[in-house]
């Protein structure tokens, strides 16, 4: 860990269920448990005081979303994948903690506000990755929402708002992004032997995100967000944003080590397994097209005639 | 047997507030009101609802979102408590519903045939989405009547709004057959707001109604060019339209809902019957109905 960082190391790690639920229908499925698995015991093996996750499956419209239930119990099921069965969790959250990064994100001028209620619908990509992670609560957990209408320079204050948050209460935390590479799924029911990423198109750019993960270069990524959205996302949203908030949750930099635990394919989308853990050694930072940015202070209107 | 037959098709927004601003018992939140507009119009259509003979609810709702195919509520009951992942703060409501299986599998059946991919939902441990919920009590709060919740498929994120058409338009006519061939009377719900920007920011007092309107003006004249062509019974002009329309207003149709009922409807070149329009957080909500029957259809607004 480097001196100023409270962040142990970063996951990335795929929303779909298959993991949880039927990891011996595929081998791939069997590959990407085992890699939840080994992230487990390090987490385990770590200092970390909190998991916080970043959850691409939960969308919010209100700001953004910040899950403060201190006992979060339920029984979730998939809205696709509802005949593998249910996901049963409760799950320990961090309540002082989610009250702080509600307060560090409004400090940065985000809208922003927790949630604490019983029953509320935690997401599948967050539930799956709780589940695998943090089977026994060993550490209290905290999610936070994708805005749905949140673009580059929202999300990645709230990322910094995320190491604010920890910096304040003193906290080591282990950060996990729950996204796909490539989303786009079959649209038919497969077997799973079958499964297969979805294109050519899709597994190529996958292969070139994952040679950036393994080389530690969290911030080329961060800056090629746009590109990897036009290319291989299904456009539910208005953009890719997992390595913007991973990116400057951490530090906005390249000085990681990289490890790609796994790859495989998730009913044609592409779920990978990494860890970046902060180093001293770096891929270098290149000439960045996108400005940094350290406050939010709201879309700029251009079609108001102040700006004129 | 009887030829089934739809007896109603009905254009029924969702936003959670409006139950929240009802105050039932079912809902864990408690308002001071608001959305009264919307309010009162779906009482008036709940009350045209009484009035007519039916067997089952179909709804069409955007908040149960597959990308695998189209899916159908497969199990007798489902009793629960639904939170809106987005306004928690306003929907919390308990709910206890009955499903009239035997025509879900129908449609499922007709479905199949079709060549759209399909599949039941039998897990019992699943969360009937807000939008039904929302939807079905404010146009039958006695929740009275079985229904069948029918997923979006969501053809306009993986392919174009003009798919998405296409797919509904089939969807909508296999789930016609199936209600012929059930002998039952129906009433279509597509559940959806019209335009759908939403404000990322609530009020204080969400049901404050001087901070509530629609979120820009291209929205509002957008609807109410879509609501013209409802008044004027243009609905094959408004299944040629919606791509653009969709597209211009970030629109809830984007699910599906619409045209999915018009086609099972045999798009309908009658007026149809407003009940009111006004913008929740932003977006813009119009609830309507098409009622095929010439002796009980009405002008309401």
């Amino acid at each position: 860990m480097s001196e100023d960082s409270p962040i142990l190391f970063g996951l990335y790690v795929p929303p779909h269920p298959q993991p949880l639920l039927s990891p011996d229908a595929n081998q791939g499925y069997s590959n990407l448990r085992a890699a939840f698995e080994t992230c487990r015991k390090r987490i385990e093996e770590s200092d970390a005081d909190l998991i916080l996750v970043y959850s691409t499956t939960w969308p919010s419209v209100v700001g953004h979303q910040i899950q403060a239930l201190k006992e979060s119990i339920w029984t979730h099921v998939d809205d696709d994948f509802h005949y593998l069965g249910s996901m049963p969790y409760n799950f320990k959250i961090d309540t002082d903690f989610a009250n702080e990064y509600c307060s560090a994100a409004k400090k940065r001028g985000l809208h922003a506000r927790t949630v604490e209620y019983e029953g509320f619908p935690i997401d599948t990509g967050s539930v799956v990755a709780l589940s695998l992670l943090n089977p026994d609560n060993r550490i209290p957990a905290c999610i936070v929402s994708s805005n749905m209408y949140a673009n580059r320079s929202e999300t990645i204050v709230l990322g910094k708002s995320a190491s604010d948050a920890l910096i304040a209460q003193g906290k080591k935390a282990v950060i996990v992004v729950v996204s796909s590479l490539s989303n786009r799924m079959f649209t038919e029911h497969i077997d799973p032997a079958d499964d297969r990423i979805h294109s050519s198109k899709d597994n190529e750019w996958n292969e070139k995100i994952l040679q950036f993960f393994a080389d530690g270069r969290l911030e080329d990524l961060s800056q090629l967000s746009r590109e990897i959205h036009g290319q291989i996302r299904v456009q539910k949203v208005v953009a890719y944003k997992p390595a913007w908030w991973l990116a400057s949750a951490m530090g906005q930099h390249n000085n990681y080590q990289g490890e790609v635990l796994a790859y495989e394919a998730l009913h044609g989308s592409g779920g990978a397994v990494i860890q970046l853990t902060p180093s001293t050694g770096s891929f270098g930072d290149k000439e960045f097209d996108e400005d940094d940015v350290e406050f939010y202070q709201g879309d700029r209107n251009v079609l108001n005639k102040e700006n004129f | 047997m009887t030829k089934g037959e739809i007896v109603l098709g009905c254009l029924a927004p969702h936003p959670p507030h409006l139950v929240y601003a009802e105050n039932p018992p079912q809902n864990e939140a408690f308002s001071e009101g608001g959305w009264e507009t919307l309010r009162w119009g779906y009482a008036k259509l709940a009350r045209k609802l009484k009035t007519i003979d039916y067997d089952a609810i179909v709804i069409f709702t955007p908040h149960w979102q597959t990308y695998i195919g189209t899916h159908f509520l497969g199990l007798p009951e489902f009793k629960s408590k639904s939170v809106d992942p987005v306004f928690p703060n306003l929907f919390r409501y308990n709910y206890d519903l009955r499903v009239d299986v035997e025509l879900a599998e129908a449609m499922h059946e007709e479905t199949a045939k079709a060549g759209i991919i399909t599949k039941m939902m039998r897990n019992p441990d699943f969360r009937v989405d807000y939008g039904t919920i929302t939807s079905c009590h404010l146009l039958n709060p006695d929740w009275d009547k079985p229904i069948v919740t029918i997923s979006s498929n969501r053809n306009s994120h993986y392919y174009s709004n003009e798919v998405m058409i296409e797919q509904a338009k089939a969807l909508g006519e296999a789930c016609m057959k199936a209600i012929e061939k059930s002998g039952k009377k129906v009433v279509l719900v597509s559940s959806h707001s019209l335009s759908h920007r939403h404000f990322v920011t609530e009020a204080p007092l969400p049901e404050d109604m001087s901070r509530e309107h629609i979120y820009n003006h291209s929205q509002y004249v957008w609807d109410m060019k879509i609501i013209d062509m409802f008044r004027d019974g243009k609905m094959q002009e408004v299944v040629d339209i919606m791509p653009e329309y969709t597209e211009q207003t970030i629109a809830e149709t984007e699910a599906g809902g619409l045209i999915w009922m018009m086609a099972a409807m045999g798009v309908p070149s009658y007026p149809a019957e407003i009940y009111g329009y006004q913008s929740v957080i932003g977006t813009g909500n119009c609830i309507a109905c098409w009622d095929p029957n010439n002796n009980t259809r009405e002008l309401v607004l």
